[in-house]
C-alpha cells in the first residue's frame, strides 16, 4: 500500500482546466520528484495535497484513507507538512517560534495562565538543530538574520520535529547557492530515510536527478511520464515536459 | 500524527538553557530603545541640573500623570501596529468615551456601571474596526481615519457640543490620588502596561500577533485563527482608548468633546520611536513606553524652559525622523543587506 495516493484528480479555474486526472503515488521512505513547466500544474496539484485547495473531482488517500482537507491546519494535523518556495517563515521571531509556530507547548503560569514554554521550545529546538548539522546558529536567533539555506533548514526541522508523515518540498532550493542546494539534499535524504515519504518540486534535472529516487513528470494538468532516475536520462525529462513525446504520439 | 502533544505540561521545572538568558539581555538592550532611554534620562540629568523647577515633586509628579495618560493610548496602538495595521481613531475614542461616561455620572448611573458601560462601548468600536478590516476589508489607515472623525462626531453630538460637568467627587479624587507617591494614573498604567506586556511576550495570542506582523502568509500556513487575532488587537486598541478617556475625564473633571485631539498621532509616534516598526511584527510595551516619557519629558522641559510650544512640535518630529533613522542604520548594519 502506497503512502499517498491521487487518483483522477481534476481542478478548473474558470475556463482553466488545471488538472486533469493527475495519478501519482508516494511510498514511505522515497523522495519522488515533480517536474514541469512553469503553468504545468506542479503547484496546484500540491496545494490540493497540503489542503489549501478543494478538487473538484478525484480522490486523495493518506495511508489507506480517503482524505479531504478543508485547511492546510487539517493537512498537517494528518501528517502532511509542506515547505513552500517563499520559505513561510516569520522574520521576527525566533528559529524556535518559527519551529512551534501554531503548535506552541504551553504551561499554566502560577497554575492559572496558559503561556508558551519557552524552556521547552529553546531545548527542543536546539536538540533538532543539533541533529540535522544545518549551522543554525541557536534556536534564539531570529530568522531575520539567517541566509537562504539556513531558513530551508529551519523549515525542513519543522517537517522534521513534527514527525510528519508526507513532507512536500516547494522548489526548495530556488534562492540557494550551490553549497547551500547541497545541504537541502542532504536533508531532504535525512527525511526519506526516517521512513517519510518526501514530495520534491524543482526546476533543476541535475539536482532532481540527485536528489529524487522518481521522478514524475507533468505536462499541461497532466502526470505524462513516471520514471526511477537511475533509468531515465535529463533528454528524457524534457522531452518529455514539453510535449515533445506527446506530440509525436498524437502525430502517429 | 505529531507525537508531542503541545498541550502537555513537559517542561514544567525545566531551566532555561543559557540561549534564553542572552536573548533576554539582547531584547533589553535593543538599539532605539537604549538610545531613546538614554536621550530620555540625559533630558532628566540636564534639566535637573539647569533648573530648579525640573526636579520638585510636584513637577516629576506632573510628568508621571501625563506620560500615564499618554502611554496606555500608545500601548493600545502598538497592538494594531504589530498586526501590521493602524489605529488612528483613538483620540477621538478618548473624547467619546470621556463625554459618554462623563452623560452617564451626571444622569445618575452609579460609577461602576458608568465604567463598565463605557467599555462596553469600547469593545464595540474595537470590533467594528476590526469587523471592518477583516470582513469587508478596508484599510486600517482608512476605516479607522473615517472613525477619527465619525468619534469625534459622536462626542460633540452626545455631549451637545460642550463639556460635561458635575462628576462624582469621587472621580477626580482618584485622579488626583497618591499610593507610595506615585500618582494613581501612574500605577493604572502600570497595570495595563504589565497585562500587555505579559500578553505579548508570554502567551501564544501575543506570539501570533507577531507572526502575522511579519509574514501574514506564513501565519496563515501554521493555522493561526486570523480573525481572532485581528479582533484582539483592534479591541485591546479601543479599550485601552476608552480607559485613557475616563482617566483623562477624571484627571479633568470634565467629559470634554475636544479631548485627545491628535493623540492618537503622539501614540503612534511613542511606539515607533520605542522600536515599533509601522510594518509589523516589531514593538514592545516597555519600549512604547520610553517612547512616550521621552515625548513627556521634552514638553515639560519646554514648559519650564518657556520655549515656544512652535519649537517644540519642530523638535518632536525631528526627533522622530532622527530616532528611526538610526535604527535603519542600525539594523543595516546588522543584516548586512538591504
Amino acid at each position: 500500500m502506497s503512502l499517498l495516493e491521487v487518483r483522477d484528480l481534476k481542478k478548473r479555474f474558470g475556463a482553466v482546466e488545471v488538472l486533469c486526472g493527475v495519478d501519482l503515488t508516494l511510498d514511505a521512505g522515497e523522495v519522488l520528484a515533480v517536474v514541469g513547466d512553469n503553468g504545468a500544474g506542479k503547484s496546484t496539484l500540491i496545494k490540493h495535497i497540503s489542503g489549501v485547495y478543494r478538487r473538484d473531482s478525484g480522490d486523495i488517500a493518506l495511508g489507506g484513507k480517503a482524505v479531504a482537507f478543508d485547511s492546510p491546519k487539517e493537512a498537517r494535523r494528518a501528517g502532511i507538512e509542506t515547505v513552500y518556495q517563499d520559505l513561510a517563515l516569520a522574520d521576527e521571531l525566533s528559529v524556535g517560534a518559527n519551529i512551534f509556530l501554531g503548535r506552541e507547548p504551553v504551561r499554566r503560569w502560577l497554575g492559572l495562565l496558559p503561556v508558551i514554554d519557552r524552556g521547552r521550545i529553546l531545548q527542543e529546538t536546539q536538540r533538532l538543530i543539533d541533529s540535522i548539522e544545518s549551522h543554525i546558529p541557536d534556536g534564539a536567533s531570529t530568522v531575520a538574520g539567517l541566509s537562504g539555506g539556513q531558513r530551508q533548514a529551519v523549515a525542513i526541522a519543522r517537517a522534521l520535529y513534527w514527525d510528519a508523515k508526507v513532507v512536500i518540498l516547494d522548489e526548495p532550493t530556488a534562492a540557494l547557492a550551490v553549497m547551500e542546494r547541497e545541504n537541502v539534499i542532504k536533508l531532504s535524504r535525512m527525511l526519506a530515510a526516517k521512513g517519510v515519504g518526501v514530495i520534491y518540486i524543482g526546476h533543476n534535472l541535475v539536482e532532481i536527478l540527485e536528489v529524487a529516487d522518481r521522478i514524475a513528470v507533468m505536462y499541461r494538468g497532466r502526470i505524462v511520464h513516471v520514471a526511477r532516475s537511475e533509468e531515465t536520462t535529463q533528454e528524457e525529462l524534457i522531452k518529455y515536459m514539453t510535449g515533445y513525446s506527446e506530440r509525436r504520439e498524437s502525430a502517429a | 500524527m505529531a507525537t508531542h502533544d503541545a498541550n502537555l505540561p513537559l517542561g514544567r521545572g525545566m531551566k532555561a538553557p543559557a540561549a534564553t538568558r542572552t536573548r533576554h539581555l539582547r531584547k533589553w538592550g535593543l538599539p532605539v530603545e537604549t538610545l531613546v532611554l538614554g536621550l530620555t534620562l540625559l533630558l532628566w540629568v540636564v534639566m535637573a541640573l539647569t533648573t530648579s523647577t525640573f526636579l520638585t515633586t510636584n513637577n516629576v509628579v506632573n510628568i508621571l500623570r501625563q506620560v500615564s495618560i499618554d502611554s496606555i493610548i500608545a500601548f493600545g496602538v502598538l497592538f494594531p501596529i504589530l498586526i501590521r495595521g493602524i489605529d488612528l481613531s483613538v483620540g477621538s475614542v478618548v473624547a467619546l468615551s470621556g463625554v459618554v461616561c462623563a452623560t452617564l455620572l451626571t444622569a445618575g448611573v452609579p460609577i461602576p456601571l458608568a465604567i463598565a458601560l463605557t467599555l462596553v462601548l469600547g469593545v464595540a468600536i474595537g470590533s467594528l474596526n476590526a469587523f471592518s478590516v477583516y470582513r469587508l476589508g478596508i484599510p486600517a489607515f482608512i476605516i479607522t481615519l473615517a472613525g477619527l472623525q465619525a468619534f469625534r462626531g459622536g462626542a460633540f453630538l452626545v455631549s451637545d457640543g460642550t463639556s460635561v460637568f458635575g462628576l462624582p467627587k469621587a472621580l477626580s479624587a482618584f485622579a488626583r490620588a497618591e499610593w507610595l507617591g506615585i500618582p494613581s494614573l501612574f500605577w493604572s498604567m502600570l497595570v495595563i502596561g504589565v497585562v500587555l506586556h505579559f500578553i505579548l511576550s508570554r502567551t501564544r495570542t501575543g506570539r501570533y500577533m507577531i507572526a502575522m506582523g511579519s509574514n501574514h502568509e506564513s501565519a496563515r500556513r501554521a493555522g493561526i485563527n486570523i480573525k481572532r487575532i485581528v479582533f484582539f488587537a483592534y479591541i485591546v486598541s479601543s479599550v485601552t482608548a476608552c480607559i485613557a478617556g475616563m482617566l483623562l475625564m477624571a484627571r479633568m473633571s470634565i467629559g470634554s468633546p475636544t479631548a485627545g485631539v491628535a493623540y492618537e498621532l503622539n501614540a503612534i509616534a511613542a511606539a515607533v520611536v520605542g522600536g515599533a516598526s509601522l510594518f509589523g511584527g516589531r514593538g514592545s510595551v516597555l519600549g512604547t513606553f520610553i517612547g512616550a516619557l521621552l515625548f513627556a519629558t521634552i514638553a515639560n522641559a519646554a514648559n519650564l524652559l518657556g520655549i515656544d510650544s512652535f519649537w517644540q512640535m519642530v523638535a518632536t518630529g525631528v526627533l522622530i525622523a532622527a530616532v528611526v533613522y538610526v535604527d535603519n542604520l542600525h539594523k543595516c548594519r546588522q543584516s548586512g543587506v538591504k
